[in-house]
């Protein structure tokens, strides 16, 4: 059972990444991101309720990565506002100012 | 040939033994791949809160009831809602006929599909130590102590985290006076 937890986990780990890969919009690429957090807290849990059931830790540190996972979106979303604002689009590829 | 016969049969055995773990698995992959594949971005949202939902649904499996509530009022709540906001704000691109995705699709699926095996392998491969013990009953409260005894100093770092990231939100965003 635990096997299978953890599949889901992988795949929606997988997915993420093929998410932040292909995305042309900013917006996509934070919610792949959304999905990779969510991945990762479902991981922690899993762990926690087979291999560490004497403890809370995994929750824990599951709660403590979805407060982080929201601070970065609200950053995040910032600044693709500000982006937006300066260039007139969200489009990562053309977002290439910081290339040298 | 038969041993995909067997294969299948078990997972056919797997899907009746845990039919609400398989629904939710399903429903939260189908829109997951929605999230990252779907052309108008407001459908992807969408369907992320279907998937954080999902996912919401596998945490009360899984018998942490407090982080169910939680992603359903902080994700599904707070970040989908604030997500909508950006692509709202940021509008005339989601209407638009043109692909979302760029060039590099190949690619993309060799590198997901090449980590899925890597990590379903280790899994695999891995030898667990599953315990038999349950986890303790009242969930909550134990979490509640455990957050004001021995996780109080990360508590306390991550309510500032929020408060930097309120503030340099709010500066970032802001319009300058020209």
């Amino acid at each position: 059972m635990m096997m299978a937890y953890l599949a889901l986990a992988a795949i929606l780990f997988a997915i993420g990444i093929f998410g932040v890969l292909t995305r042309r919009n900013a917006i996509g690429i934070l919610m792949s991101l959304e999905l990779m957090f969510n991945a990762v807290n479902i991981n922690l849990v899993t762990f926690n309720k087979f291999i560490a059931p004497e403890g809370l830790t995994g929750q824990i540190f599951a709660i403590f990565v979805v407060v982080v996972a929201a601070a970065e979106a609200v950053v995040g979303l910032a600044i693709v506002l500000l982006l937006y604002r300066n260039w007139k689009g969200v489009d990562i590829d053309n977002i290439n100012i910081m290339k040298w | 040939m038969e041993n995909f016969g067997t294969s299948l049969g078990l997972f056919w055995e797997f899907i009746k033994a845990n039919p609400i773990f398989c629904l939710l698995a399903f429903i939260t992959i189908l829109s997951a791949l929605y999230v990252v594949t779907l052309r108008n971005i407001f459908h992807c949202a969408i369907f992320l809160v279907l998937a954080l939902f999902g996912v919401a649904g596998i945490y009360i499996l899984l018998g942490a009831e407090f982080l169910a509530a939680v992603q359903v009022l902080i994700y599904v709540g707070a970040v989908s809602i604030l997500m909508i906001f950006a692509i709202m704000l940021t509008a005339h691109l989601a209407s638009k006929r043109i692909s979302q995705n760029n060039e590099q699709t190949g690619i993309a699926i060799f590198a997901s599909a090449g980590f899925l095996m890597v990590s379903l392998g280790s899994f695999a491969y891995s030898i667990w130590r599953v315990q038999t013990t349950e986890l303790p009953e009242n969930n909550t409260l134990e979490i509640g102590k455990l957050l004001m005894t021995d996780f109080v100093l990360p508590f306390e770092v991550v309510s500032i985290v929020l408060l930097a990231a309120m503030i340099g939100a709010i500066v970032l965003a802001r319009r300058e006076k020209s």
